[in-house]
């Protein structure tokens, strides 16, 4: 391998973002042949990276980056990856479920511009051939919303992979970004059989994981970032897991010593008892009055999934929640029931799921609230207008005019509204999953004290984020999850950023036993 | 943002609020000056207001699934249906208007009931689902008609909707006045009309605040059947008579009025008295224009001229933005 010239090299790529340097002029190569693991934390430059090479970023000048020995022009058009040899496959797959799997397969072909029609019989022959050339045996004319989640991930992969054969680099460099987090164990062996056979073929892959065992596994080498830097280049043989810990953490962990303490002098409030779904193994939780406690988890572990099935948002297979003595069951819960219960959940997906731009932002924030607003059988529109006034005022929105649509305030203001929205119902349980999402530092601490108010006055919180520094900031337990159950737990001084994420990474294996051991 | 600029947006938000009133104004100073010894007259306006009560009415019909984000095109069938019930059984059969009347009153409901069986029980796209449903009714009252006009109402029914009057204008402007109040006091006023608004323009958002999305939305089909099929009543009574045909003729119109309305009053909403003014501004316009002597295709123009640039108008208002209606 060595002396041979790299399929994608990459010299000095850095990306500013107004002043703070994302990306601070990386530089690896990934060898033809060879899949190359590529690791970090949220907030390393990994995904900063990703999209310099999607076309999305343009990287600050003075530096570069080659393909197959030919030095790009940069930044790179999204429409030149065919011709440069490099195709992606993203986490979502980028796959239309409702059209066949060989539509999927052959877009580019079928949709070719130069073309007055299409030769059917050709392109299910070239979809068939394509399928078989790796031993998958899919069938072309389904649709792919009737595949699994392995085979879809299956069909993406072999769809870049004909592309790249179909370019002028013959093969090329196949990125994958994160395809296998929602996977189940045999989906992944699959995944990386078809990985080995592409490296076969002459394709190299840059892999893109959180899940170090399956880094491990699959890559022959790997680069590590921290903090826009490149702070490891391993090869994968010669490596413990330890070592990819270190590196990406930014020091050497104590391996799994976790003190769980009980919460001192506070008392049990609500009891989460079997909660369970397709991708949450059967999971139990005391939760204590005034805790604010954290749920988390590398992507794809199922900590997100816990809200949602304790609110009736998704349907769990089973499992019930103890609330103030009243027992209710998980399985034929729904939201209305939820909230009469006391529970109240802030959904990560604003836009979609938890406010109506739309919609103004009184409307928005006394919506759960109308009730109380009825006088003489009508609505008493001036109350309700200067409830919605105070409101806003004690959450610190700006500006204070409810009249507003919701579209028209930033994400941090919106993000009080419906925080506001919630806790005006003074919930015995709140619920919030990943409350700071795009919203600026300054609000950050308002929403923060606003959380902490709910629980000082003795409501249960339980947040799931994937932001440590977050968590580290507001909670007095953090529950860590891998592959689907819970596999730690944080609390009091062991609480901070890098021991969150620590354990994180160290816990997949812990899992991967339990797991095995069943 | 300055104070004088705050004061020309409160400007230009009222503006756009009456601008559509205020259209109406100009036609009918336009045909005034145009044809004064016709057009400008009591009688004139009396039969306007009369004859487009049905119209108003469907319309109206309209606007409650439309916010709750459903369509139902099967409002301009029930008008037929609901009119041949009392066609059939009235005229032919002899049967009371008493008994007659409530059972023409409840064809609206079974249709909306079966409306919403397919479309929030069987979970069929509202379009679809009404698409169908207005064809079969279209089928029902042509097999009960005979596909022929039926004659020979009992009087008390012309005389409740045509023939009375209160300052000059029929009992049956008076009815679509009501059910515009009453929809426009639900909308406005209660906190269902708050969570129509909701399950309208975000469904997730809706359920997830606890709201019973298809109880309501099943609320909203309901209330269009009902409404309808008293346009229905309305219609018969206006003509004496049961028509198999002009449910669907009425159809179209009434969505233009009610997307119409949406750009007055209460822009960016279906509201009922935005839907009011629309229906009788497009009266207002065709009846001039029948009055010039113009042909009947001019009226078609008119119609579908008015509807699109009034919504164009008020799409570069807001600086064209995506639509978002509810």
């Amino acid at each position: 391998m060595v002396g041979a010239v790299p399929a994608l090299s990459v010299r000095n790529i850095g990306k500013t973002f107004g002043g703070a340097r994302a990306l601070k002029g990386i530089g690896f190569d990934v060898a033809p042949g060879e899949v190359h693991g590529l690791l970090g934390q949220n907030g390393s430059g990994k995904s900063t990276f990703v999209k310099i090479l999607a076309g999305f970023h343009a990287p600050d000048p003075g530096g570069e980056i080659s393909l197959h020995g030919r030095a790009v022009a940069l930044p790179l058009r999204a429409g030149s990856f065919r011709k440069l040899g490099l195709a992606f496959v993203h986490q979502h797959l980028g796959l239309v479920p409702s059209l066949t799997v060989l539509e999927n397969l052959r877009v580019s072909s079928i949709t070719a511009r130069r073309k007055a029609m299409i030769d059917w019989r050709a392109e299910r022959r070239a979809g068939r051939e394509a399928f078989d050339r790796f031993g998958i045996r899919i069938d072309v004319a389904a649709r792919v919303a009737e595949l699994s989640q392995v085979d879809r991930a299956l069909v993406a992969i072999v769809r870049a992979f004909e592309e790249l054969r179909g370019g002028e680099a013959g093969v090329g460099l196949l990125l994958l970004d994160e395809p296998t987090p929602f996977l189940p164990k045999e989906g992944v062996d699959k995944l990386f059989a078809l990985m080995r056979q592409m490296t076969a073929h002459g394709a190299s892959v840059l892999f893109i994981s959180h899940d170090i065992d399956e880094i491990l596994e699959i890559t022959d080498r790997a680069t590590v970032l921290r903090d826009g830097e490149v702070v490891g280049s391993l090869v994968t043989r010669d490596s413990r897991k330890e070592d990819f810990v270190e590196r990406i953490v930014g020091r050497r962990m104590e391996r799994f010593a976790s003190d769980r303490r009980p919460a001192s002098g506070k008392k049990l409030r609500a009891r989460l008892e079997g909660v369970r779904d397709v991708r949450l193994q059967t999971t139990s939780l005391d939760l204590h009055a005034g805790e604010i406690v954290g749920l988390t988890g590398l992507i794809g572990s199922g900590y997100e999934r816990v809200p949602y099935l304790i609110f009736g948002a998704n349907p769990a297979q089973g499992g019930r929640l103890t609330l103030d003595g009243t027992v209710l069951d998980l399985t034929r819960i729904t939201p209305k029931r939820a909230m009469r219960a006391g529970i109240a959940l802030l959904p990560a997906d604003r836009q979609r799921a938890s406010g109506v731009g739309g919609l103004s932002v009184g409307d928005n924030l006394m919506v759960l609230a109308l009730g109380q607003f009825v006088r003489w059988l009508h609505l008493d529109r001036g109350a309700l207008g200067r409830r919605a006034r105070d409101l806003c005022a004690t959450f610190e929105v700006r500006p204070n005019n409810p009249r507003l649509p919701l579209s028209a305030l930033s994400g941090g203001n919106a993000q009080k509204v419906l925080i506001a929205k919630w806790l005006s119902q003074k919930p015995a349980l709140l619920m919030l999953d990943e409350p700071t999402q795009g919203v600026d530092v300054g609000t950050r601490q308002q929403l923060f004290r606003a959380i902490k108010t709910a629980a000082q006055n003795g409501a249960v919180v339980l947040c799931a984020s994937t932001d440590f520094d977050q968590l580290a900031d507001i909670c007095d337990r953090v529950v860590i999850f891998a592959r689907g159950q819970v596999v730690d737990e944080l609390t009091g001084t062991d609480i901070s950023k890098d021991g969150i994420a620590a354990r994180c990474y160290a816990s997949v294996t812990l899992a991967s036993l339990a797991v095995g051991a069943v | 943002m300055g104070e004088t600029s705050r004061r020309r947006i409160a400007r230009f938000r009222l503006f756009e609020r009456l601008a559509l009133l205020l259209a109406w104004a100009l036609v009918i100073a336009g045909f005034g000056i145009a044809i004064p010894g016709t057009y400008l007259t009591w009688q004139n306006f009396s039969t306007l207001f009369t004859s487009q009560a049905p119209a108003a009415l469907l319309a109206l019909a309209l606007i409650v699934p439309l916010t709750a984000g459903d369509y139902d095109l099967s409002v301009g069938a029930n008008v037929t249906l609901s009119a041949m019930v009392i066609g059939v059984l009235n005229a032919q059969m002899g049967w009371s208007l008493a008994v007659v009347l409530p059972l023409s009153l409840s064809t609206g409901l079974v249709v909306g009931a079966v409306n919403t069986f397919f479309i929030v029980f069987v979970r069929i796209p509202s379009l679809v689902v009404t698409l169908g449903t207005a064809s079969l009714i279209t089928g029902i009252v042509q097999w009960l008609s005979n596909s022929s006009t039926i004659g020979g109402i009992s009087d008390w029914l012309p005389d409740m909707v045509g023939g009375g009057q209160i300052f000059g204008i029929s009992y049956a402007f008076y009815y679509a006045l009501i059910v515009a109040a009453a929809i426009w006091f639900v909308f406005e006023y209660t906190p269902i009309g708050r969570r129509l608004l909701f399950v309208g323009r975000g469904r997730e958002v809706a359920r997830l605040s606890g709201i019973n999305v298809g109880l309501v939305r099943a609320g909203c089909l309901l209330v269009s059947g009902l409404v309808s099929s008293f346009a229905g009543i309305v219609y018969a009574g206006i003509l004496g008579a049961a028509d198999p045909f002009s449910g669907l003729t009425f159809l179209l119109p009434a969505f233009s009025a009610a997307y119409l309305g949406a750009t007055s009053i209460v822009p960016g909403r279906f509201n009922p008295w935005g839907t009011l003014v629309a229906v009788y501004f497009l009266a207002s316009g065709i009846v001039g224009l029948t009055m010039l002597g113009i042909p009947l295709w001019v009226t078609n123009i008119f119609n579908g001229a008015a509807l699109i640039l009034a919504v164009t108008a008020s799409q570069f208002a807001r600086g064209r933005e995506e639509i978002d209606l509810g």
